[in-house]
């Protein structure tokens, strides 16, 4: 309150009591979802079906859902294999980013300048879903892991935003280090990066949750679904589920006629929704500097 | 090129971390502002118009050196390390990118996986002419731009009134602390998106379930096709309408509050300095989102519109990547399928430069700079 400048007309009480209001509504509505799932799935099974559906007020606490849920089996399986798509992919992606960024990153470098627009021509032109999908096939990557990971494994936005950030850094720092005859590679893992965490920390932010989240792709290029990612049997399980019992429960009009497993539905959401709340608390404080660089270029 | 550095250095030094020495005062509005025109610099740079140069003559020269460049050879032999290192981001792209964007040849052929491309018949534009007498395309396409038109409408401004609002906020914690909850759902994917709408407002949501607790019947807004427009819109301002607001947001900080200062000594009161000082601060960013969603008005998403097509039905809810979707990789019409997706990037880069040729006449920044 103390940054107010003196020229500024205080604020009205109805005008205050509006913004307060408006932004704690705001945020209800982004929270509440998240918060009758949450509680949903932690619910022991009467307390589901007591009130008739999802659960808003708390009634007793049960693992039940998630002790179902991690006994092996589709769910845990298309865990693991998100987690491991997300690690990999992250790494692949991020790798490549941030050497192509420094690579490009030095004014008057050899080609750097066709090569950043052809980069940034892959914002102008989307290669489509159908030449796309046939190139897969033909290298063979159809039902193979690395068809989530390659295709779009390079994010040409992720790149330039990269690349600012790496210009942003005193020419002298790595000029000094070149005098001193140091390779490229090691000023770019001994001074660069060190100096880079947090866009480094919002890159791979963006690269982990596109990966974490990867629905496309996998409905395009996995046609096993033994190797389903979560996403896939999140829709398979609660989106499809529910549509499937939902006849019979308008039928019967009855609230005791939902589906039992509504809390092991509303357990595989929180599963998909965890990692993003879980990672998201360390790098959000990166966000202003790391994304403004970038936004602001559009 | 050592005197090209040299001339580079204020340049960077006035958006370095440190940012001390530079003529500018050291505000930090200032210095965002700096950023940006930097930033811009570097967009069209990269475009290689040789004419920037030519526009900005009458200012200091960026790029000194460029007269007497070295011989290749010396270059190469001083890069190469660099260019090695930009070689598996851009071979990616390349094949993902490039490869694909050839392989559109077939859409003038009548492909078939079989042959390949290469004996594969060609036909010319026959599937162009069927595309354009197939009703569900153009039912997909009207679909399409519908959406587009009411999101333009009820989705576009929210992100920019969200930014003035969290600005406005005087206490940095409430601030960040309301800021980290909006932008959270847009890490969210498409399928948590549409669950949890289901959850509440679908035929056995909270929605629902409150209703007949109390006696009456259940509503499913969820597989109504009437209320589906302002259904997505609804989604895609929970997902991303916060999201949104950080270029706004980064847009405001570059307004100088002297403006502010000057017109409330003038007598302006709160609204008259938004009307008059805000919203044009803010209006390069907005042509250019402008610009952008218009060339991405075929664009409006594939998973949205597939996850919920089965529910709503294909008259409400096809758009064209559905469309282009089913078409193809149910039925095996890879030419067809082709067409329709070319019809479709063709169409969104004429729009694009269109919108951009629009925003220079109006004498607005755009994306890359007029030639």
């Amino acid at each position: 309150m103390s940054t107010r400048p003196v020229w500024e007309e205080r604020p009205s009480l109805p005008g205050r009591l509006t913004k307060g209001l408006t932004l704690s509504l705001i945020a209800l509505v982004v929270l509440f979802p998240i918060y009758i799932v949450t509680l949903t799935s932690l619910s022991p099974a009467d307390a589901v079906n007591e009130a008739g559906g999802l659960v808003v007020v708390p009634d007793g606490f049960s693992l039940a859902a998630y002790r179902e849920l991690f006994s092996g089996g589709v769910v845990t399986q298309s865990v693991l294999v998100s987690l491991g798509i997300t690690a990999v992919g992250t790494a692949v992606s991020l790798v490549c980013t941030v050497l192509a960024a420094y690579g490009l990153s030095r004014p008057g470098s050899l080609f750097h300048r066709p090569l950043l627009f052809m980069i940034l021509l892959t914002f102008l032109f989307t290669p489509g879903m159908i030449p796309s999908y046939l190139l897969v096939k033909s290298l063979g990557m159809i039902d193979s892991y690395w068809s989530l990971i390659l295709p779009g494994a390079i994010n040409a936005f992720n790149l330039v935003v990269m690349r600012a950030f790496f210009m942003n850094i005193p020419e002298e720092v790595p000029d000094s280090a070149r005098i001193d005859g140091a390779s490229e590679f090691r000023i770019l893992t001994r001074i660069v990066l060190p100096m880079s965490k947090g866009v480094i920390a919002v890159i791979g932010l963006f690269y982990a949750v596109g990966y974490w989240n990867a629905f496309f792709n996998a409905i395009l290029y996995l046609n096993d679904n033994a190797k389903w990612p979560l996403q896939l049997v999140m829709r398979q399980y609660v989106q499809q589920g529910q549509s499937l019992t939902l006849g019979a429960a308008v039928d019967t009009s009855s609230a005791g006629a939902l589906p039992p497993n509504l809390a092991i539905q509303m357990a595989i959401v929180v599963l998909a929704l965890l990692p993003v709340l879980f990672i998201y608390p360390f790098v959000q404080r990166h966000f202003t500097k790391g994304v403004i660089i970038g936004a602001v270029k559009g | 090129m050592p005197e090209n550095r040299t001339s580079n250095v204020p340049a960077g030094d006035l958006t370095s971390p440190a940012g001390a020495g530079t003529a500018a005062p050291p505000t930090p509005p200032a210095r965002r502002t700096g950023d940006k025109a930097r930033t811009g610099d570097k967009i069209r740079s990269s475009d290689q118009t040789r004419s920037s140069d030519k526009v900005r003559a009458g200012g200091k020269p960026r790029i000194g050196g460029r007269a007497r460049p070295r011989p290749l050879r010396q270059r190469l032999l001083r890069d190469w390390q660099l260019l090695l290192m930009t070689l598996p981001a851009v071979g990616l792209l390349a094949l993902f990118h490039y490869v694909p964007l050839l392989g559109n040849v077939i859409a003038f052929q009548d492909y078939s996986p079989h042959v390949g491309i290469a004996e594969s018949p060609w036909i010319g534009f026959a599937n162009f002419q069927w595309l354009l007498t197939d009703q569900s395309f153009w039912d997909a396409t009207l679909n399409t731009l519908t959406i587009t038109a009411f999101q333009l409408v009820f989705y576009f401004p929210i992100p920019i009134f969200l930014a003035i609002l969290l600005d406005s906020v005087m206490s940095p914690r409430v601030r960040l602390f309301v800021q980290s909850i909006v932008y959270m759902p847009h890490f969210f994917s498409w399928v948590l998106v549409v669950t949890l709408f289901q959850q509440i407002l679908g035929g056995a949501g909270l929605i629902s379930q409150t209703l007949r607790a109390n006696g009456y019947d259940g509503i499913d807004i969820m597989t109504n096709p009437d209320t589906f427009l302002l259904l997505v819109t609804a989604e895609s301002v929970w997902k991303d309408a916060g999201w949104g607001t950080i270029i706004f947001l980064a847009a405001l900080a570059a307004i100088s509050p002297n403006l502010y200062e000057a017109a409330a000594v003038d007598g302006a009161n709160r609204w008259r300095r938004m009307w008059h000082i805000t919203l044009p601060g803010l209006r390069p960013v907005i042509v250019l989102l402008l610009i952008l969603r218009l060339g991405d008005a075929l664009n409006v998403g594939f998973e949205q519109f597939f996850l919920q097509r089965d529910a709503v039905g294909r008259e409400a809810a096809e758009v064209l990547d559905t469309f282009i979707f089913w078409r193809t990789l149910v039925t095996g019409e890879w030419s067809y399928g082709a067409a329709a997706g070319l019809v479709k990037g063709v169409v969104g880069l004429v729009l694009i430069l269109v919108a951009n040729k629009v925003a220079h006449r109006f004498g607005e920044q755009g994306i890359y700079k007029k030639s």
